[in-house]
């Protein structure tokens, strides 16, 4: 019996009975973090991390949960499973399972660059990896994030100065506190969409410092949001909510942004490249530091990576699940890309 | 090059015409007369031939990017486009070189007598010394089919404000035969030079479709109307005893059509046709797939001439004794054309012919009648209309007949390029023989990309089998195709050739088996076949 299978409902341990991610409804299920694809409805059980739970509990409601700092060890039917942070977006974790001198790490959604609020990924020594490989092509090699912000801030700035106002598209989980992290507070005030307010608010409470944000409400001041910069959801791209604002410039910020076709596809004036997920290179290094043997590799341009990671001399095989599809740049629900 | 990369980024972002003018005119206020010389000449088609192998860059990039070959070509499929690939993978440059664009294609250029080995160690370099916007706009200029999404008459509208010119007088100017390496900015664009003007076209006016049932064009007497023909549009120009032909897409085409040297003595000097090149033979035109052939020859032999012969079928007369005549009427030119073709009195040159109709039920009539003719429609010209530069909207309007249709099965997918990448936008269409799919088509325009999306997420999920870039799927999607014309091939295993087969509805209502079958096209050929 190996210590995961993959089934129908997700990930499986057998020897624990514990499903790890499953988008089918499950007995007990260990979620990585909060994005929708990842964390699903009508489980008997949940776990996760502890700064995942204010998240899951605001988007699942009324559920059964519990809840494990990075680190700390616990273990199921003699199974022992801790959680690594995975850098990907506040709460998010890698999960290493260990049965009888066999370990496994399924990294969940991950990225390697710290960038301040998400946790420091945390390399993970295993036999088995199982790794998500979104931008898993060497055409994504992301620049360094302090280029990416400047050019944000001097979006901005210029638009500003032009009584235009900025808006800026990123999910609300995630994508929209680490955009906040990075702007630049002097240049003006930031106003946020409510899905994205409410997000905010929680990671606030995690003790994330975050920049003041206003939320918009119908009756706001709309002289005021003259050449400010508004934070929405890339779902609002387009919709009657955007049409309030007089004059805008709109910018896309996600990995997807790398490549000029969807770029241009996306009609945003201006597409910055900034993802929550690991680049090429860090794919790579990510792998390379867990020292497995074998990786199996899930959601993203996986025949292309599987088939570099063989040539690389890993047993590699493709894991096919129904998280995002992130494959597809253009579905607009994607999370966290 | 930092200059123009920065020109093409601001291109890039924005969709709004007057933006764009705005940038452009910007930077031919303010870039140095040999890039603006090479800008205007990458906008109007004018790039430098190609001098270095894309499947040597292809290597060198994957080589310093350090991986393997079909990693490389992996990527580049998804990413839709070879120049921005490999400005992709490359390392992160070292510099980014202040050098202008004009030193950036000199290097390209000097590759010409170059071998590989020195190519190489250059391209690498200047990979090295330019920034990675840079880097994608290099690449672009050497691979070509650079996309900017300007046409040529914005350039030619910006180009006008930064000197503060005449558009129309500059559109006249940037015709014609210059290279940049010819010519200088100031000779190009500034300065009169009579002698320049000899073989110079007048800038093309085209219709656009009509909008609305004709009947709303008002009184019927106030229009001409002539019959669409489907050839090269053209112009015929005779100065200074000698003949030069140029086609719409501004390339002079003088020596593939030397059958209009014949008019070299039945024309005045000074004289200028607007009108279409068609293969004419027995009284009738000849399929366009003739000319297509014809074209295709490197050289126009003998047995050519005899088996595709060309006239130009006149639809009016730009200049006349050398002088301008586009702003008079063209009930006025027509007379005056009509007078030309007549002293011509040449087998080369035809003269379009009214077609005659008191009411726009008659010209209802003579349209459903186009395919027998071998026309794609009608063209209606107000009489009192001026021949414009560009495609302008009132005095001529195109109406041309209805596509033939019919229900095909996709049964392979490939990913776009371009502003298309990623996305499965190219199929293959099949029809019904028994119980077997043949294929008959390929086409990739007529959708919204919202349907295109929705069709990738299809073809992932029901991909049955992968050829490189090509995927084979379930045979599930029913289309409309749309074409033009429909012809017997050799080269087909469904043994015909569409002409412009392009999907005109996407039928969810259909299941695969109520597609047409082959024997459905057999028909058409049978009554529309060329």
């Amino acid at each position: 019996m190996a210590l995961v299978e993959f089934r129908k409902e997700g990930f499986y341990v057998p020897a624990a009975d514990v499903f790890i991610d499953p988008w089918r409804r499950v007995k007990t299920a260990i979620v990585t973090h909060g994005h929708s694809d990842h964390s699903r409805w009508g489980m008997s059980q949940y776990i996760c991390s502890t700064l995942s739970e204010p998240i899951i509990r605001h988007r699942l409601g009324k559920i059964n949960l519990t809840s494990y700092d990075y680190g700390k060890e616990w273990k199921i039917k003699g199974v022992k499973f801790t959680l690594f942070p995975a850098g990907h977006i506040v709460g998010s974790a890698q999960v290493r399972i260990e049965h009888k001198g066999e370990i496994w790490v399924i990294s969940g959604d991950y990225k390697v660059e710290d960038d301040g609020i998400s946790g420091t990924f945390e390399p993970v020594k295993c036999h088995t990896f199982v790794s998500e490989c979104t931008f898993g092509l060497p055409v994504y090699t992301w620049l360094e994030q302090e280029d990416v912000f400047r050019d944000i801030n001097q979006w901005w700035a210029a638009n500003r100065e032009n009584k235009v106002t900025s808006i800026l598209t990123g999910y609300s989980l995630g994508k929209a506190q680490r955009l906040l992290a990075g702007l630049n507070p002097e240049i003006g005030p930031i106003y946020t969409h409510g899905a994205i307010e409410t997000m905010t608010e929680i990671i606030r409470s995690l003790d994330v410092p975050l920049p003041p944000t206003k939320y918009i409400t119908d009756d706001i001041d709309k002289k005021a949001m003259e050449g400010s910069l508004v934070l929405a959801p890339p779902s609002a791209t387009g919709s009657s909510w955007m049409k309030r604002f007089g004059q805008v410039s709109i910018a896309a910020a996600s990995g997807w942004m790398q490549v000029r076709g969807t770029r241009r596809r996306r009609s945003v004036d201006r597409g910055f490249v900034l993802s929550d997920h690991a680049d090429w290179q860090g794919l790579n290094q990510a792998i390379k530091a867990t020292g497995a043997e074998r990786v199996y590799v899930t959601h993203g341009y996986t025949h292309v990576f599987s088939k570099w990671l063989s040539s690389q001399g890993y047993d590699a095989g493709i894991v096919e699940t129904e998280f995002g599809e992130e494959e597809h740049p253009d579905k607009k629900t994607t999370e966290g890309s | 090059m930092r200059r123009f990369a920065a020109l093409v980024q601001a291109l890039d972002e924005t969709t709004k015409t007057n933006a764009k003018v705005s940038a452009l005119t910007r930077y031919f206020q303010e870039a140095p007369d040999a890039d603006k010389l090479w800008t205007i000449a990458l906008l109007s088609h004018r790039r430098p031939r190609r001098t270095i192998k894309t499947s040597l860059m292809r290597e060198w990039a994957a080589e310093l990017a350090d991986i393997p070959l079909w990693l490389f070509e992996e990527s580049y499929h998804i990413v839709g486009d070879l120049a921005e690939a490999i400005a992709l993978v490359l390392p992160k440059p070292q510099q980014n070189s202040d050098q202008p664009l004009s030193f950036w294609i000199d290097l390209i250029m000097s590759w010409r007598s170059k071998d590989d080995i020195s190519k190489k160690e250059e391209i690498i370099s200047a990979w090295s010394q330019l920034g990675h916007r840079e880097r994608f706009v290099f690449n672009k200029i050497i691979t070509g089919g650079f996309r900017l999404g300007v046409s040529q008459k914005l350039m030619t509208r910006a180009l006008a404000r930064s000197i503060d010119g005449d558009e129309a007088v500059l559109a006249h100017r940037l015709m014609g035969n210059w290279t940049p390496d010819s010519i200088t900015f100031h000779q190009l664009v500034l300065e009169e030079n009579p002698q320049d003007q000899l073989s110079r076209p007048y800038p093309f006016h085209l219709a656009y479709a009509v909008e609305t049932p004709p009947e709303e064009l008002g009184d019927p007497s106030a229009w001409q109307a002539e019959r669409k023909w489907d050839g090269i549009r053209g112009q015929l120009i005779k100065r200074e005893d000698n003949i030069y032909v140029w086609s719409r897409g501004e390339e002079l085409i003088t020596d593939r059509f030397p059958e209009f040297q014949f008019l070299l003595s039945n024309l005045p000097n000074g004289t200028v046709v607007d009108g279409e090149i068609l293969p004419y033979k027995d009284n009738q035109p000849m399929g366009f797939q003739d000319l297509q052939t014809r074209i295709g020859r490197k050289n126009v032999t003998k047995k050519i001439l005899e088996t595709t012969p060309v006239v130009l079928v006149a639809y009016d007369l730009l200049e006349k004794e050398g002088m301008d005549i586009r702003h008079h009427p063209i009930s006025l030119r027509r007379q005056w054309l009509e007078d030309i073709v007549a002293k011509a009195n040449s087998a080369h040159l035809l003269l379009s012919e009214i077609v005659a109709f008191s009411d726009w039920k008659t010209l209802a009539t003579e349209r459903e009648q186009s395919r027998t003719y071998r026309s794609e429609g009608i063209m209606l010209k107000r009489l009192d209309s001026a021949y414009q530069v560009g495609r302008k909207k009132g005095g001529w309007w195109k109406w041309k007949i209805d596509p033939l249709v019919i229900d095909a099965v996709m049964i392979y997918a490939q990913q776009g390029h371009g502003r298309r990448a990623n996305l499965f936008t190219d199929y293959t269409f099949a029809v019904w023989r028994g119980d077997d799919l043949v294929p008959f088509a390929k086409a990739y325009s007529g959708l919204t990309d919202k349907e295109f999306q929705e069709i990738t997420t299809f073809v992932r999920k029901n991909t049955l089998d992968r050829f490189g870039p090509v995927r084979s799927v379930k045979p599930h999607l029913v289309f409309e195709i749309a074409f033009e014309g429909i012809r017997h091939s050799k080269r087909h295993k469904s043994g015909i050739a569409l002409r412009f087969p392009r999907m005109s509805r996407w039928r969810k209502d259909k299941h695969p088996k109520e597609a047409n079958a082959l024997d459905d096209l057999m028909a058409m050929l049978a009554l529309y076949g060329d």
